[in-house]
């Protein structure tokens, strides 16, 4: 039997409107793809359906007259510590649906954020400080595997490196853009995220989505490709044209499962990127079908090298869990030149919310576990370490570098310098900002020329700011950060916590 | 203080390719290579040499083990390699559009991912064979293992089809999303298939079984329909150039019984979730 339902749930956010600064323009009507804003012709006046506003602020930033106030909705249930707001929300949402919930983005819980227990170190008296206005810094970094030893040949007046070199990537700046599908993304995110990578000389990842065919000359260079559980538009051409080749195992924000792309936005475009027919749900299982150990992901790794004539990195993409140290030097051994490790603050366009709250560690914890382990066992010059997760500025990329990794993965911060608000709701394909939709309309609100141009800004400041700091440290090269622990101390840390992180508390 | 040492399994020890010419003995566009003594790159080194010296056709001898053969020659057109003995794991992986014909038995993930081309196994195959596979075609005289053609996908007239004259294993054609499997079962003693979980998740492409298959033995996600005219014609094709690879009669194949496995629904889990 169908029955109707009332829904219990409380409205999010309030809308509040300064009635005499509209104009009755109707903007935010044609901006709000959820619905929310009417006009009532009789009455001539703005309304709002309060229930259906995420919040993602598209009709504030747009109100030509500022007419517009959106903020969290004062409704609350009792307050009440344990029974929270959102676990009452939550419960009833269930109940009326029966479904897994689903969210976008990633983790918003207090969980403890070790990059703020962290504080840097700078130079004073003892060893001078490099001022960067005047001193070349470099950032320029490399990525992938590394002789033990270089054997040199000296002639009179010429040496000669006699070591053959594993192949590596050079990148301008610490700093790639995270794996972001097209199909996840629109078309113009997508674009944007590689002009950007190319003008400012790193990389973009294409997640697991494939590779646009039109792209894939004037990009490759800059781009990781992924090869996922779902292999889609996974060929050799594909393979071919890129830098870096990942394979992606795992992510942060949904560690230990698959994804599905709904068959809704698989358009005719999206198809033929990822060859299969249009309207197919896209789904990729939970683990690589061919890969139930470290001996299979060797044989994977390999495949990629024999596919690419050992001519690219190959990376191996995991989220962090439990044991990761373990995991990473399997994976190092299995052929990786790259180990990038997505922390429980990854982001995602679509995940079930147990898994992006419930699931995971932070990835300055695996990070410092990862990059330990691998010392002892010697084996660290054999991979770089890309970590990913939650890097929210440019002090969170020089703590990371000095736990340890190569580089860094942005993905939600790349999306917010596009125009992202973090609604959360990359998973109903409406985004308002033109990013996470396959909506004809709502992507074209996306310029790709000025998004790439937001995000080369934001390449340019926090390259700047890493700058200013190892200056400050009395650094000059990225090259001497990288695991330099010593720049590092905790504050309000467990001892358990300051050991894994390998760091000694403040005052130290 | 955890020290251990570190070789590289697949890389280690590998010779340079003077050192290993001599393996091939090149007669016009026809090399033939004694892999008796080489390792897995060194065989993909010396047959990748072999193409740039002209060679259209490969005859391996003595092969044991050696993965990936096939892997590394893509956009170099299409070439004929024939293997004698057991090629390793990853036989044709992502392979773009060679013929390969084994004269023995393969091993795991014949065809992994492979984009075109044809393989041919005169015996039969291991594990995850033809996983994600995107065109080309698979002929597999005897069984295979388990994990067979899961995640074959087609895009319009790219349609992957394997052929396999024996029985599978579990999970057959798991959360395939296209391409064409027809299992033949001519090894059941009983007529009767042993496989379960066939077709879980499938959200495309079909499944032609020969031979007896109980409902219980499928995943929820497919369904049973009757074969009609096209069926088999599809079946004609591929089942004659199946039994022409294997001298077998193909009319006396096709007189089995057939049963046509095709997915309930182009989304499969679209209603798990709450929005």
């Amino acid at each position: 039997m169908d029955m109707k339902m009332k829904s219990h749930l409380l409205p999010e956010f309030l809308v509040e409107r300064i009635d005499e600064r509209c104009t009755r323009c109707k903007v935010c009507v044609k901006q709000c793809p959820f619905d929310v804003h009417y006009y009532d012709e009789e009455l001539d006046r703005m309304f709002a359906r309060e229930e259906k506003c995420v919040g993602c602020q598209r009709c504030v930033v747009y109100c030509p007259r500022n007419a517009l106030i959106v903020r969290p909705h004062p409704s609350t249930y009792r307050p009440n510590n344990y029974w929270t707001h959102e676990a009452i929300q939550d419960i009833k949402k269930q109940a009326e649906t029966g479904g897994i919930l689903l969210t976008g983005c990633g983790s918003d819980r207090p969980v403890r954020i070790y990059w703020d227990h962290i504080l840097l170190n700078a130079s004073q008296v003892t060893n001078p400080s490099i001022d960067p206005l005047r001193e070349p810094m470099e950032l320029r970094t490399f990525l992938g595997r590394k002789p033990d030893a270089l054997e040199l040949e000296v002639n009179e007046d010429d040496v000669e490196l006699k070591t053959e070199l594993y192949p590596n990537v050079m990148i301008e700046t610490p700093i790639l853009f995270a794996g972001m599908s097209y199909g996840a993304l629109s078309y113009n995110a997508f674009k944007a995220l590689a002009m950007a990578a190319k003008e400012f000389g790193t990389l973009f990842n294409t997640g697991e989505g494939g590779m646009p065919k039109e792209m894939r000359e004037e990009f490759g260079s800059n781009t990781i490709v992924q090869c996922a559980s779902g292999r889609f538009g996974v060929d050799p051409e594909y393979l071919n044209c890129a830098a870096v080749i990942e394979i992606k195992i795992g992510q942060g924000a949904k560690p230990g499962i698959g994804g599905h792309l709904p068959g809704e936005k698989v358009t005719a475009t999206i198809s033929a990127t990822r060859m299969i027919p249009e309207g197919t749900d896209a789904i990729s299982p939970a683990p690589q079908h061919d890969i139930y150990s470290i001996e299979d992901l060797s044989m994977l790794i390999y495949a990629l090298k024999e596919a690419t004539n050992y001519e690219k990195p190959v990376c191996v993409k995991v989220a962090a869990v439990h044991n990761i140290a373990a995991i990473a030097s399997g994976i190092v051994r299995a052929g990786a030149d790259i180990v990038a490790i997505d922390g429980f603050r990854g982001g995602t366009g679509a995940t079930p919310k147990i898994m992006r709250e419930h699931v995971g560690i932070p990835v300055e914890l695996a990070l410092a576990a990862v990059d330990r382990r691998l010392r002892e066992e010697g084996i660290r010059n054999k991979c770089s370490i890309i970590v990913g997760g939650g890097i929210r500025c440019a002090g969170d990329v020089v703590k990371a570098i000095a736990l340890g990794a190569d580089a860094v993965y942005i993905g939600t911060a790349a999306l917010i310098a596009m125009g992202c608000t973090m609604c959360q709701k990359c998973h109903t394909g409406k985004c308002a900002w033109g990013i996470c939709t396959q909506d004809p309309v709502l992507s074209k609100r996306l310029n790709p020329n000025v998004a790439a141009k937001r995000l080369v800004n934001l390449l340019r400041g926090w390259s700047l700011e890493i700058k200013d700091v190892l200056g400050g440290m009395g650094i000059n090269a990225i090259e001497s950060l990288r695991g330099n622990r010593d720049h590092l101390r905790g504050v309000g840390l467990e001892e358990w916590e300051l050991e894994v992180l390998g760091i000694k508390g403040a005052g130290e | 203080m955890l020290k251990t040492g570190y070789k590289d399994m697949f890389l280690g020890d590998v010779r340079k390719l003077d050192e290993i010419l001599k393996y091939a003995k090149i007669e016009g566009e026809v090399a033939e290579i004694d892999a008796s003594d080489l390792k897995h790159k060194e065989l993909n080194d010396l047959m990748r040499e072999c193409v740039q010296k002209g060679v259209k056709k490969f005859i391996l001898r003595n092969v044991c083990g050696q993965r990936y053969i096939g892997t590394r020659l893509h956009s170099v057109g299409k070439l004929e390699i024939e293997i004698y003995g057991t090629p390793g794991n990853d036989l044709g992986a992502f392979l773009d559009g060679h013929r390969i014909i084994v004269h023995g038995n393969a091993q795991d993930g014949v065809g992994n991912t492979m984009n075109d081309g044809e393989i041919i196994v005169e015996g039969r195959a291991g594990d995850v064979v033809a996983m994600s596979m995107r065109g080309g075609k698979i002929f597999i005289r005897d069984s295979v293992g388990y994990r067979t053609a899961i995640h074959m996908k087609q895009y319009k007239d790219k349609i992957p089809v394997l052929v396999v004259g024996g029985s599978s294993q579990d999970f057959l054609g798991e959360y395939m999303a296209g391409g064409i499997v027809i299992l033949l079962g001519l090894n059941l003693k009983d007529g009767k298939h042993k496989a379960h979980y066939i077709g879980t998740g499938m959200h495309g492409g079909v499944i032609y079984l020969r031979g007896e298959v109980e409902p219980y033995q499928l995943g929820k996600e497919v369904g049973i329909v009757e074969l009609e005219q096209e069926d088999w014609k599809t079946l004609e094709k591929y089942v004659g150039e199946f039994a022409s690879y294997f001298s077998l009669d193909a009319d006396e194949i096709l007189a089995g019984k057939f049963t046509k496995l095709v997915p309930v629904s182009k989304r499969p889990y679209g209603r798990i979730y709450a929005y």
